[in-house]
């Protein structure tokens, strides 16, 4: 029987150092569905990413994908899964030192034995979804931030994954960019019938294409639903970030000392520069 | 002073934690070797980028070398008149000693210190994170190849640096200061043993150059993905290198020529 939920995590506990990270969060990702994995900088968004692919281990709990418990494969059995997962990186993290129609191609020649023409063809057919055909022989340093995301997006889809994980798609992007991005994010999952899962905290862009909003904040989800269910929720906290208010139940100030004693008995800095 | 305790502590727990790191990262490299089998031309490739790039500071820095150790060897054997043996006092330090040791050292300041930068920037700029969400391990994509690069460019390029010296030598014992040609050549001939000289210097140069490339290696993936962690990192590498190439030697030279 297949599972309607493609990943789940539960009880997910994780510690960089000292600083808790994620304190026992439980996500469910429907198969076919785009979801927003939503929070304010530095609430570990970019960490649960490749906590699902395995690139990080969880102090507890459980992540499952596809029904295996992504902790417990072994390293064989660990790279079979990411064959079936893309993941698109923040800057695009393509491969300096190869042209865009090879960093597109890279996975196919690593894991099939296709023909160089089959492979000619597929890389093509990749590069039209994401509107790049004519860029293929550009290298990454004659890319556009845009650009480059879009190729990654092809190379991610090269191996016609069953999921792909976005790291901050929107950050950084001009209008027309953020658009075309937006765009394609909502087309490939419904016309590959990928799941999507869109880490962002650019919250009208996500707003519009997620099925469903995960909203984490403190190592904890503080919120979760479709976007109509986000807009009507109480929580003040959601409120706070869904309109970007400055002060809230987020505080404007990082905890920090008194300040009238802080400013009377404080000791002053050293001139440090170092650059 | 419980601090200070403290912090030693700390250090020294951390050398021996990079240096259980680094031992993990060889061993899963020898394990990938074999993946390089049907793909040999990604080492071709790395042989190139570390080795036949490296010829022309090999080639230049071997022929002074050689040069100047025929000119010092002239002045001390002139002294007692066995200016004759001029070529073996060349061709034994080079085969040796200078061709492996100097090789070793200006490879690692030529080519490891380009492939800790390398390996440095395509973790800081996440090209290995995104290899290994593809499926790709990058321990064999990347590092396996350039580990072999190391191992047989090494060599290679101490053997070239040995000939050149010799010729270098050469150039100054009979061009410069009229050393007879024939006793040059035929002592050397004679003096130079293959198993004792030239077989223990091969195996000098392969020891380092498995060190340094092991050490440019991990030192790149190790880094801290910031400019200046992979600028601190490249230091390391010349660095440890060049201590690590020397301490080698000592004990090398200790275990092939001790009894001699």
């Amino acid at each position: 029987m297949t599972d309607d939920i493609l990943v789940k995590t539960r009880d997910l506990c994780f510690k960089r150092g000292e600083r808790v990270i994620f304190d026992g969060v439980d996500i469910d990702i429907r198969r076919g569905s785009v979801t927003g994995i939503m929070g304010p900088s530095g609430t570990g968004k970019t960490t649960l990413l490749r906590l699902i692919g395995g690139q990080l281990f969880p102090d507890q709990g459980t992540v499952h994908v596809d029904g295996e418990n992504v902790h417990e494969l072994n390293h064989g059995q660990l790279y079979q899964l990411r064959q079936r997962m893309g993941m698109l990186f923040q800057n695009g993290a393509l491969l300096t030192d190869l042209n865009v129609y090879d960093n597109v191609a890279f996975p196919l020649r690593e894991h099939t034995n296709l023909s160089e023409s089959l492979i000619h063809k597929l890389v093509l057919m990749k590069l039209e979804a994401v509107g790049l055909r004519g860029a293929r022989d550009l290298m990454p340093t004659e890319l556009s931030g845009g650009m480059a995301r879009r190729v990654a997006l092809a190379r991610a889809i090269a191996l016609d994954p069953m999921m792909i994980m976005y790291d901050e798609p929107f950050t950084g992007q001009d209008p027309i960019s953020m658009g075309v991005l937006v765009r394609l994010i909502r087309l490939l999952n419904d016309a590959l019938g990928l799941t999507s899962i869109i880490v962002s905290h650019d919250i009208q862009e996500t707003l519009s294409i997620a099925d469903e909003i995960y909203l984490l904040s403190g190592g904890k989800v503080v919120a979760r639903g479709s976007t109509d269910e986000l807009n009507a929720s109480k929580s003040e906290w959601a409120q706070q970030f869904l309109k970007g208010q400055p002060d809230g139940p987020v505080p404007f100030h990082y905890s920090a000392v008194d300040y009238a004693d802080d400013l009377l008995n404080g000791h002053p800095g050293r001139a440090q520069s170092r650059v | 002073m419980l601090n200070l305790l403290q912090e030693m502590g700390k250090r020294g727990l951390g050398v021996f934690e990079r240096l259980g790191r680094g031992c993990i990262l060889f061993y899963n490299i020898i394990m990938g070797l074999h993946t390089l089998i049907p793909r040999f031309g990604l080492v071709v490739y790395q042989v190139y980028s570390v080795g036949v790039l490296s010829l022309i500071i090999i080639v230049v820095s071997g022929l002074f070398v050689g040069m100047v150790l025929g000119l010092q060897g002239y002045n001390t054997l002139v002294d007692f008149g066995a200016e004759e043996s001029l070529g073996i006092v060349v061709a034994l330090a080079l085969v040796r000693e200078l061709g492996p040791v100097v090789t070793a050292l200006l490879f690692a300041g030529r080519a490891g210190s380009a492939l800790t930068a390398e390996i440095g920037l395509m973790k800081a700029t996440e090209q290995l994170s995104a290899m290994e969400m593809m499926a790709i391990d990058p321990i064999r994509r990347v590092m396996a190849p350039r580990f072999l690069a190391g191992f047989i460019a090494m060599p290679l390029l101490a053997a070239i640096f040995s000939a050149v010296g010799v010729i270098g030598g050469y150039f100054v014992a009979v061009g410069l200061v009229g050393v007879d040609e024939g006793a040059f050549w035929s002592q050397m001939q004679d003096a130079v043993d293959l198993y004792d000289d030239i077989y223990n210097g091969v195996i000098k140069s392969v020891v380092f150059g498995v060190v340094v490339t092991w050490i440019a290696i991990f030192e790149g993936s190790d880094a801290i993905p910031t400019s200046e962690g992979v600028s601190r990192a490249t230091t390391r590498t010349v660095v440890h290198s060049a201590l690590a190439v020397l301490g080698l030697d000592f004990v090398l030279t200790a275990l092939m020529f001790g009894e001699i």
